[in-house]
């Protein structure tokens, strides 16, 4: 069955590998992937002032071409563009009138009509898949693995877009638990990553890299899993250099969902990007049995 | 979609008409002859060109031009050297545009991910609004071509930007301040540099212009009569113009 779905820029940039496992996983349960046309940026950040209208035109663009595209449904991957997107949605079905403003701006496009639900990859992967189905086509059990989940922000802030409970999620528990792996609770799975400090104040997103990490290492997690592209990065990128600001310390590896998952329904290791991490996750998972 | 509106007539439809239209230069009020390009109109006022206009045929961009007719809401854009005066036109011409290029050698540079992003950073504020697009005489996916350079497809941002000639009206026209032209000239040598597979042809070409093929015409040129040359150029035959010029240059 085909999905259509927006990718945003990093999943062509930075997180191909997110992408790369997303069409991968999504094929072996029976799902074709297929990119939308045309799509423009999300806008990346959505603007919360009311009179600012002229940030919300990218996103909607987008759900115009969707439109366009005789879908009403589109899946997105990046947290980043999720969040951006719900958030135009949200307004333009509240408002009627920002609806017809920005309509009429983009006076060389066709009105957009509202039709469109946004859902997140994970979202689509429990209610439409179902964690159930999902672990019944497991290959590879992710046995003994033990999985810290991690949400960031941008899944669950602000309330209203959010795809779980904003305050005590639990899809990325469960998907843990359909894979087979051990699931390490813990309090900083909802705090910021450091978001987009990651540009000026490098070193500031560099220790929240290293407190969440820390604290999945004091209890024994093998890794971090996630779903956002900037959230991999800071806590990647960003704590490894936290190695050198701390003597002895070592940050843990970072896995997309996608990523785990396509392990364990037994895809071809080759193509999942394990090799595009800052910190190497290969050796713990040899060390686990998950890849030889 | 993202067209932009057809909105000037293009020389090639047929005009028979042998009267006047009302239209405005910089504010002056002029009758010109229907069928007239705006650059023939604005030479038939009496002005006479020092920029704002080179190959007399859609190729060099020199020739941007801004338009409201009437009292229209909306601004156009277009070639004075290929669209054709219509009443009540109110024109502009945009000789020069103001758009700083970042100094690169392309010999240094490898066609990755975020080469583009790295060289004119500014690309990352465009908010979508399609602007640059519907100023584009050419009928440029604008917007597309920067979105496209902003996710690291060259190929793809060099591909919708092949008809660019650089006149400058979408980065006049950008509330990011983007300039577009830049950006997709540097697509478009990185894709032809590394990623397009080499041109034999041009290769051949390079060498003979190496080995000096063409310097006798070049040479027989240069020591021509002012006179000879100037008549020359006035007998050339410019494909874009055609037949309609007959009898404008007098
Ligand atoms: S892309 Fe910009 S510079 Fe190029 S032809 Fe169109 S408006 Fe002119
Ligand atoms: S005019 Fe500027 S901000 Fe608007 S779409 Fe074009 S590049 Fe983006
Ligand atoms: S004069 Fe060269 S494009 Fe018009």
């Amino acid at each position: 069955m085909d999905m259509l779905y927006y990718p945003g820029c990093t999943l062509k940039t930075s997180a191909k590998n997110l992408e790369a496992s997303a069409i991968a996983i999504a094929e072996k349960l029976g799902y074709k992937l297929v990119e939308m046309d045309d799509w423009n940026c999300c806008g990346v950040v959505a603007s919360l002032t009311s009179d600012d209208l002229m940030h919300h035109l990218a996103s909607l663009r987008n759900l115009i071409r969707v439109e366009e595209q005789g879908q009403d449904k589109v899946l997105v991957l990046c947290d980043m563009c999720y969040n951006t997107l719900k958030q135009t949605d949200i307004r333009m079905k509240a408002s009627q009138s920002d609806l017809d403003t920005l309509n009429s701006f983009m006076d060389e496009e066709s009105d957009y009509k509202n039709t469109v639900k946004i859902m997140h990859f994970l979202e689509f992967l429990r209610d439409e898949v179902g964690f159930a189905t999902l672990k019944k086509k497991v290959k590879k059990p992710l046995k003994g693995l033990r999985v810290m989940p991690y949400y960031g922000c941008m899944l669950l802030r602000p309330r209203e877009v959010a795809i779980d409970d904003a305050e005590d999620p639990r899809i990325l528990s469960d998907l843990i638990k359909a894979l087979g792996a051990k699931v390490v609770d813990n309090p900083y799975k909802i705090e910021c990553c450091g978001s987009y400090r990651t540009i000026d104040q490098k070193e500031l997103t560099s220790r929240r890299a290293k407190s969440i990490s820390s604290y999945a290492s004091t209890h024994d997690a093998d890794l971090i899993m996630l779903s956002c592209p900037l959230c991999q990065y800071n806590l990647d990128v960003r704590g490894k250099e936290a190695e050198s600001m701390y003597d002895g310390y070592s940050q843990l590896p970072t896995l997309y969902f996608t990523q785990l998952i396509a392990l364990a329904l037994g895809l071809d290791v080759e193509s999942l990007g394990l090799d595009s991490h800052a910190v190497d996750p290969a050796p713990i998972l040899r060390k686990r049995g998950v890849i030889d | 979609m993202t067209e932009t509106d057809v909105e000037c007539a293009k020389q090639d439809e047929p005009s028979q008409v042998t009267a006047t239209v009302e239209i405005f230069i910089m504010g002056k009020r002029y009758d010109v002859p229907i069928g007239f390009t705006i650059m023939k109109a604005i030479e038939f006022a009496g002005y006479q060109y020092i920029r704002s206009c080179g190959c007399r045929a859609g190729f060099c961009g020199a020739c941007a031009t801004v338009y409201r007719k009437g009292q229209e809401q909306k601004l156009h854009f277009a070639l004075a050297c290929q669209c054709l005066v219509e009443e009540g036109m109110y024109l502009v011409q945009i000789p020069f545009v103001p758009a700083n290029k970042a100094l690169y050698d392309i010999n240094d540079l490898a066609p990755e991910d975020n080469t583009i992003l790295t060289i004119y950073p500014e690309i990352a504020r465009c908010v979508s609004c399609n602007t640059c697009t519907k100023s584009c005489p050419q009928d440029i996916k604008v917007m597309m071509y920067i979105q496209n350079s902003l996710r690291g497809n060259i190929a793809k941002a060099a591909e919708l930007s092949f008809d660019c000639i650089q006149c400058g009206l979408c980065a006049m026209r950008c509330p990011a301040d983007i300039k577009h032209y830049h950006v997709s000239q540097l697509a478009r040598r990185l894709r032809g540099k590394y990623i397009d597979p080499e041109s034999k042809e041009l290769n051949a070409r390079l060498k003979e212009l190496e080995e000096g093929k063409y310097m006798d015409e070049v040479d027989e040129m240069m020591s021509m009569d002012r006179d000879i040359i100037l008549n020359l150029y006035k007998k050339r035959k410019i494909e874009a113009q055609g037949d309609l010029d007959e009898g404008a240059d007098a």
